[in-house]
């Protein structure tokens, strides 16, 4: 029998993402239609055996989190539930705290995944690779390759080619270790949990002799903590995808994966894609729309598009690499571009939205995403998608480009290159 | 009575558009600028109207051979060899002007008004000196030649070129009648008639100055080229109201010509001038624009204070804003966003211009 935890975090983590996530818990947000851990249970359910997926962070208990849960239990047929942190405790510590309801109905193993990834998650694969290895105790961590550059900003992972043992890792390393990197998806035995008994004893042995100003007693960081010091001792492999995988951490990353996402439907949810036909809008690639958006027959959509419920899309309006959002009115003859248009914003005629797409280098094999600062050097804004906050009225007739507006602002005029609080 | 025009040279100011054609020959309100200070002094009864041209003599002299018989008036082209300013020409045609003994026109060639040449003639009368100047009120006068004059008869005192500081808020509009005599003031070579002719004469007590009623505009670059084109639009409004397009989606002061077609739920207007064959398509909302002739603006896009040269295709989903200007025959390729850019003739643009630029 298998379980999945995902790692949800809480309000005061994914901050990069507001102001998206100021009024929705970050892994609820839609991608492709679908909220981003919705992806990762759907993943989930493809495997055998896999009874039930537990949801930690910190988050208090709130509406969206419980109809979401209701909704993929009732469409997987697998038990979900939130299990909630009373305060953070690193990416480790929450399954320490969780370990009896984890181990509940004696799990061979389980999954660990953060929710601020996203991918095609190869998930049985990591299974088989790890059963074959045999024996017991097993923990595995899922890698890909990214560019040299890049590297620096994941966890690195140096392996032996042959077995694929983890022989070192590094947290974010300040020199080049290797262009493997850990995608935040992980696979354990129900062992692990002694190695985390032991770290969590040690830690609060450690703070009777130390400054009272130190971090919390019961935070268990897995990369720092646990994979550290388990590289190179026989019991860390790696098992190594090239497809599809991206953290999210800014909107920007949100357009990224959206497209990918929705190329991944080609193949696997094909009847989720618009079609064109008669006395239907016009559809350019991959783009999805909710049953219950309105989308008028001029309109041109994508490609790389995913539009919400009870979206409306008037006449002539143009749409392309954007997400817009539940509610969301787009008038007649707007364009939308490389933007996230929030929940009920109402963009006016022949108004232009438009960003900047941060997609990985086209001339870089491996390239990921790229996290910019969200300010240049000399003050500036670095041009990124332009995300509209939830209730925003958008006056006609004017530019926003490359601009973050924050929820119920109203608008007077156009925009360029700003925040606007 | 005669008129010279000075026409002068290249109208650098209102490239990308003379790159492709003279400047008195670009449309202004769907009528060469030329036509409508031809038409006027026609009117006035001048007979022979002479153009003191440095550059492009011959495109001109072609386009001008009709006008010469729809009007019944005889036109002379005097051919400056090198650039003379704003007083050579008087010199270079001198015998010209002469002929007949009496005062004549000097007109710039950049300037769009209510043209008042019958006041003119009345007012040159009435004092019987030398030179008469019209002045007209602006709102920003140190970028001009400021006229300090007597308001009791208009005799002028002084001339001040672009003041440091508030002298008068009445500058020179750029038209003159002069009597013969003047030209013995005038040699042969490059001299500036507000430098080195008109403060002499005023020194003289022979010059004197008429205010001009109604709008003005010296309409040699696009910023003034548009702001001219609403003040021409707005005085059609009141003299020929009929003249103007009314239709569903025109809103304003919106000039069409007959051979133009607008499509379905445009909004046109306000103060746009369209062009002989040009094609509106669909969702278009055009503001404080002219469209040059068999230009095509295609469906959704949004233009304000832009002037899109002949032949031009604008495409889908466009915004244009902030006095672009597109020369002959540019293409602007869907969904882009054009601010203040300047294009070349004959150039495919794939990319949007967010900041004013130059597109070579």
């Amino acid at each position: 029998m298998i379980k999945t935890i995902i790692l949800i975090g809480g309000p005061m983590k994914g901050t990069r993402f507001r102001p998206l996530s100021l009024e929705l818990p970050k892994p609820l947000f839609p991608v492709a239609g679908y909220p981003i851990i919705h992806h990762h249970i759907e993943a989930c359910s493809k495997v055998p055996h896999m009874k039930e997926v537990i949801l930690i962070g910190f988050y208090q208990p709130n509406d969206a989190l419980n109809k979401f849960i209701s909704n993929v239990q009732q469409e997987f047929k697998i038990q979900v539930r939130y299990l909630q942190e009373y305060t953070a405790l690193g990416t480790a510590g929450g399954l320490y705290h969780f370990r009896d309801q984890i181990l509940a109905g004696k799990p061979d193993s389980f999954f660990v995944m953060n929710s601020d990834v996203c991918g095609d998650f190869p998930l049985k694969e990591m299974l088989s690779f790890t059963v074959q290895k045999g024996g017991g105790s097993h923990c595995t961590v899922l890698g890909t390759e990214a560019t040299r550059q890049q590297s620096l900003n994941y966890g690195c992972i140096v392996e032996n080619k042959n077995t694929h043992e983890v022989l070192h890792y590094v947290e974010k390393p300040e020199t080049y270790i290797s262009t493997t990197i850990n995608c935040g998806v992980y696979l354990f035995s129900p062992d692990i949990f002694c190695t985390l008994e032991k770290i969590f004893k040690k830690n609060q042995e450690d703070n009777y002799n130390c400054d009272p100003n130190m971090q919390m007693k019961e935070t268990i960081r897995l990369e720092q903590d646990i994979f550290v010091p388990m590289a190179g001792s026989g019991k860390l492999y790696v098992y190594h995808t090239d497809r599809f995988w991206s953290q999210i951490k800014t909107s920007g990353a949100a357009i990224y994966a959206n497209r990918h996402y929705l190329a991944l439907y080609q193949n696997w949810h094909k009847e989720r894609l618009a079609r064109n036909g008669e006395l239907k809008p016009q559809i350019i690639g991959d783009v999805y729309i909710h049953p219950t958006a309105d989308v008028h027959p001029t309109a041109v959509l994508g490609p790389n598009v995913s539009v919400g419920k009870h979206a409306v899309i008037g006449e002539g309006a143009r749409v392309r690499e954007s997400i817009v959002l539940e509610g969301a009115v787009l008038q007649d003859h707007c364009c939308v571009l490389y933007s996230v248009i929030g929940w009920n914003v109402t963009i006016g005629m022949w108004t232009r939205v438009e960003g900047t797409p941060n997609d990985p280098n086209p001339n870089k094999p491996f390239a990921k995403v790229d996290v910019k600062d969200t300010f240049s050097p000399d003050g500036k804004l670095n041009p990124s998608i332009t995300v509209i906050g939830s209730n925003v009225q958008v006056p006609s007739e004017v530019i926003l480009l490359n601009a973050m507006v924050l929820p119920d602002k109203s608008l007077a005029g156009s925009c360029k290159n700003q925040i606007i609080l | 009575m005669k008129a010279l025009i000075l026409v002068g040279g290249y109208g650098t100011r209102l490239r990308p558009l003379t790159l492709s054609v003279a400047k008195p020959l670009v449309e202004f309100g769907n009528k060469p600028m030329l036509l409508h200070q031809l038409e006027a002094l026609v009117e006035a009864g001048v007979k022979h109207i002479i153009l003191a041209v440095s550059y492009r003599a011959e495109q001109m002299e072609q386009e001008l051979k009709n006008v010469e018989e729809q009007l019944g008036v005889k036109i002379s082209i005097s051919l400056e060899t090198e650039p003379l300013g704003t007083a050579g020409p008087l010199a270079l045609a001198k015998d010209l002007l002469t002929q007949d003994h009496e005062p004549f026109f000097v007109l710039n060639s950049d300037i769009i008004c209510d043209f008042p040449f019958k006041q003119m003639v009345q007012f040159h009368k009435h004092h019987g000196r030398q030179g008469t100047i019209v002045v007209t009120k602006v709102d920003e006068p140190s970028k001009y030649g400021v006229v300090v004059y007597d308001p009791e008869n208009g005799r002028i005192q002084k001339f001040v070129e672009k003041p440091q500081e508030y002298v008068s808020n009445k500058i020179n509009a750029g038209m003159y009648i002069l009597s013969p005599s003047v030209l013995d003031r005038i040699e042969l070579k490059p001299t500036s008639i507000e430098k080195e002719v008109f403060p002499f004469m005023a020194n003289d007590n022979d010059l004197y100055a008429m205010e001009l009623q109604g709008f003005w505009m010296d309409v040699g670059q696009p910023k003034d080229f548009l702001t001219g084109m609403c003040m021409y639009l707005s005085s059609l409004r009141e003299k020929s109201p009929d003249l103007l397009h009314n239709e569903e989606g025109i809103v304003g002061n919106v000039l069409v010509d007959p051979t133009a077609k607008i499509g379905r739920n445009c909004r046109i207007g306000p103060n746009v001038t369209i062009g002989p064959d040009v094609v509106i398509e669909d969702g278009a909302c055009i503001k404080r624009c002219t469209i040059l002739r068999g230009a095509r603006v295609r469906s959704h896009s949004w233009l304000e204070s832009c002037i899109i040269g002949w032949r031009c295709v604008v495409g889908r989903w466009v915004r244009m804003e902030n006095v672009s200007v597109l020369g002959e025959d540019v293409t602007v390729k869907d969904e882009l966003y054009i601010n203040g850019g300047r294009i070349l003739p004959h150039k495919s643009i794939s990319d949007s211009v967010p900041e004013p630029q130059i597109i070579m």
